[in-house]
C-alpha cells in the first residue's frame, strides 16, 4: 500500500460545444481548483499536462501550454497522452512527483475542443497503425465496436434495449442536476428508442457525445495539506494505470483481431477488470466498501459492462442490478453521480480527471443536489486505445 | 481492358474463390498466431522467440458478435460522397483453431437481421471500393447457413 496523496482543489470548465481554444478551457478549470485549493500558482512546484491531440504538436505539449496561459513561474512540467487514459496518467505522474519528493503540490490539467462527428484517425497513410487501419479497411468507427460489445451483452446475458436506454435515463437525470454537463434535459426510455440507429443495437441516444471541456485539480502531499490547514483533504489512495497481459481475448478498440490463446490461457479475468482489480489492491479495499463510481459510459451496455468489471455484481448480472435501482441514487452503489458521459459528451483528456474532480466533491459532501449520502470511498474508472487502464480510488 | 486488382493491405489475405484464405503468422517456438501478422518479434511475454512463419488462417468460425455502419464512416475509409450511404454490417468471428477473434465486413446484402452470435460464417474475397483503373479487395464474412447444408 502507498502513501495517499491529497486533493486540495477541484475546477471544471463547463463541457459542451463553445467553439473555442483548449487552452481557456484548461486555463479557466486550473483557476478554478487553485481557488478551490486556496493557493496562488505562484506556489505549485509542478504542473502536469493531459495533451489533447488537437492543435499540432499535442496540445501544444499541453503542460507547458497550460503553465504558459497561467503565467510562466518556473514550475516543473510534465505532459502524458494515454488516450481517454490521459487524465489518469497525468494524476497518476503528478503523484509519483508527490511521493518520491519532487514536488509539494502539483497542477494537473487536461482540456479538449473536439471535432464535430466521428472520432478519426491523425491524416496521412499509416499502414503500420491498427487505428489507421481500421478506418481504412472496415470502416469501423468507435461506435461500431461498442455495437459489438452490446450485442453480445444481449446474446450472451439477456441484456435489452430496454436496459441499455434505463441506463441513459438514470445518468440523465443525474446530468440535469449538474451545473458543469453539457446535456442537462431528463431523457425518457421513448426517447432513447425513438432515436436514430448509430451501430446496431445502439442508437444515437445510446452512445456518448464529443465534447469541449476542461478539468484540473490540485494535489498535494497530506504533510503539505495539513500545513495548509486542510488536514481532512480527500485522499487519492490509488491510482491504476496497469497494460492488457496476453494474450488479450476481448476485442478491444482500434483492434482489427484479439490476441490468439492457442499458446498461452488467457488470465480468468478480462483487462477491464484488472484495472480495478489492481486499483483496489493498491487501496486496500473491495467493491463492498464502494459509496459511489464514476465509470466511462461511452455507451449505455458499456456502462453495464463496468458494473461486472468493477465487482459490482457478478458476471451477466449488471442489467439486474440496474432494474434494481442498485445504481441510482439511493441505491446501494450508485453509479455516475456526475451524469457520467451521457450528460458530459466525451472531451478526451479532461475526461478521467473531471470524473475525480466527482469523486472529490462527493466525498466533501458538496455535491449539492446530486449528493451521495455519507460518500466515504469512491472510484472513478476508464480505459484508453491501445492498452490503458485508468483507475483512481479517493477517499475522505 | 482490364482494371488493376490490389489488396487493400499487402499480405493480409491470399487466393482466389474457395481457396480465399486470411493469412497470418505462426512462432516456430510457442505456436501462437498473430493476425494481423506479426513479422518481426513474437508477442507471448513468455516465449523465447522464435521465427515468424506465414499460415492460412482457419476459412470458417462462428460470430463473436455483429453491429453495422448506420452512417458513413470517415476518411480514410473510401466512399463516394455523391452516392446515398448504404450501411454494411461488421462481423467479429471466433476462429477455433487459432483462438482469436477476426473483424470483418458482411458481405453485401447481409444486414444485422440475418446474423447471429455463434452463427458459423466463411471468410470470401469481397471488394471494398473500385474506380475505372483499380479494384481494391478485402475479405468478407458469409453466412455459411443455407449453402452447404
Ligand atoms: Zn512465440
Amino acid at each position: 500500500m502507498t502513501d495517499d496523496v491529497a486533493v486540495l482543489g477541484v475546477g471544471l470548465h463547463p463541457w459542451g460545444k463553445w467553439g473555442r481554444g483548449f487552452v481557456e478551457y484548461g486555463a479557466v478549470a486550473a483557476r478554478a481548483a487553485l481557488a478551490d485549493a486556496g493557493l496562488d500558482w505562484r506556489q505549485v512546484g509542478s504542473i502536469v499536462g493531459a495533451d489533447t491531440v488537437r492543435g499540432g504538436y499535442p496540445g501544444y505539449v499541453a503542460g507547458a501550454t497550460f503553465a504558459k496561459a497561467l503565467g510562466w513561474q518556473g514550475a516543473r512540467v510534465t505532459s502524458v497522452y494515454a488516450a481517454c487514459a490521459s487524465g489518469a496518467q497525468a494524476i497518476g505522474a503528478a503523484r509519483a512527483q508527490i511521493l518520491s519528493g519532487l514536488a509539494d503540490t502539483v497542477l494537473v490539467v487536461g482540456a479538449d475542443a473536439a471535432p464535430k462527428g466521428f472520432f478519426r484517425p491523425a491524416g496521412g497513410s499509416r499502414p503500420d497503425d491498427p487505428d489507421w487501419l481500421r478506418f481504412r479497411v472496415l470502416g469501423a468507427t468507435n461506435p461500431t465496436y461498442f455495437g459489438l460489445y452490446a450485442r453480445r451483452r444481449m446474446a450472451l446475458h439477456g441484456d435489452t434495449a430496454v436496459d441499455f436506454a434505463q441506463v441513459k435515463v438514470k445518468n440523465s437525470a443525474m446530468g440535469a442536476l449538474n451545473p458543469y454537463a453539457r446535456y442537462r434535459k431528463r431523457v425518457t426510455a421513448e426517447e432513447v428508442a425513438g432515436s436514430p440507429t448509430v451501430a446496431d443495437p445502439l442508437r444515437l441516444l445510446d452512445i456518448c457525445a464529443t465534447s469541449d471541456g476542461g478539468a484540473a485539480l490540485v494535489l498535494s502531499s497530506t504533510d503539505f495539506a495539513r500545513r495548509h490547514g486542510r488536514a481532512e483533504a480527500v485522499r487519492i489512495r490509488a491510482v491504476s494505470t496497469v497494460t492488457p497481459r496476453y494474450p488479450n481475448t476481448v476485442l478491444d478498440l482500434p483492434d482489427i483481431a484479439t490476441d490468439s490463446a492457442v499458446a498461452v490461457a488467457p488470465a480468468a479475468e478480462s483487462f477491464r477488470a484488472s484495472i480495478a482489480r489492481a486499483a483496489y489492491e493498491e487501496a486496500g479495499v473491495g467493491p463492498e466498501d464502494l459509496s459511489l463510481a464514476e465509470v466511462y459510459d461511452l455507451s449505455t451496455a458499456l456502462e453495464l459492462q463496468w458494473y461486472e468489471d468493477l465487482g459490482l455484481c457478478a458476471e451477466g448480472e449488471a442489467a439486474k442490478l440496474l432494474r434494481e435501482g442498485a445504481t441510482a441514487p439511493g441505491g446501494r452503489i450508485p453509479v455516475n453521480a456526475s451524469g457520467g458521459l451521457a450528460s458530459f459528451g466525451e472531451a478526451v483528456p479532461a475526461q478521467a480527471i473531471a470524473q475525480v474532480c466527482e469523486l472529490t466533491w462527493q466525498l466533501r459532501g458538496s455535491a449539492g443536489d446530486r449528493q451521495i449520502p455519507g460518500a466515504r470511498v469512491g472510484i472513478a474508472t476508464n480505459q484508453g486505445l491501445f492498452g490503458h487502464g485508468s483507475a483512481v480510488l479517493a477517499v475522505r | 481492358m482490364s482494371r488493376t486488382h490490389m489488396p487493400v493491405v499487402e499480405g493480409w489475405f491470399t487466393g482466389e474463390g474457395d481457396g480465399f484464405r486470411l493469412l497470418g503468422t505462426r512462432c516456430s517456438a510457442c505456436a501462437s498466431v498473430f493476425f494481423p501478422r506479426e513479422d518481426t518479434h513474437c508477442r507471448n511475454p513468455g516465449c523465447p522467440g522464435g521465427e515468424l512463419e506465414e499460415v492460412p488462417l482457419s476459412p470458417r468460425g462462428r460470430v463473436w458478435s455483429y453491429t453495422d455502419s448506420q452512417y458513413r464512416p470517415p476518411s480514410p475509409y473510401v466512399t463516394d460522397p455523391e452516392l446515398p450511404w448504404r450501411p454494411y454490417a461488421l462481423v467479429a468471428v471466433e476462429l477455433e483453431a487459432e483462438r482469436l477473434v477476426v473483424l470483418g465486413q458482411a458481405v453485401p446484402g447481409v444486414t444485422v437481421g440475418d446474423l447471429a452470435v455463434g452463427m458459423e460464417v466463411e471468410v470470401v474475397p469481397g471488394v471494398l471500393h473500385e474506380d475505372a483503373e483499380t479494384v481494391r479487395t478485402t475479405w468478407q464474412w458469409r453466412p455459411v447457413r443455407g449453402r452447404a447444408v
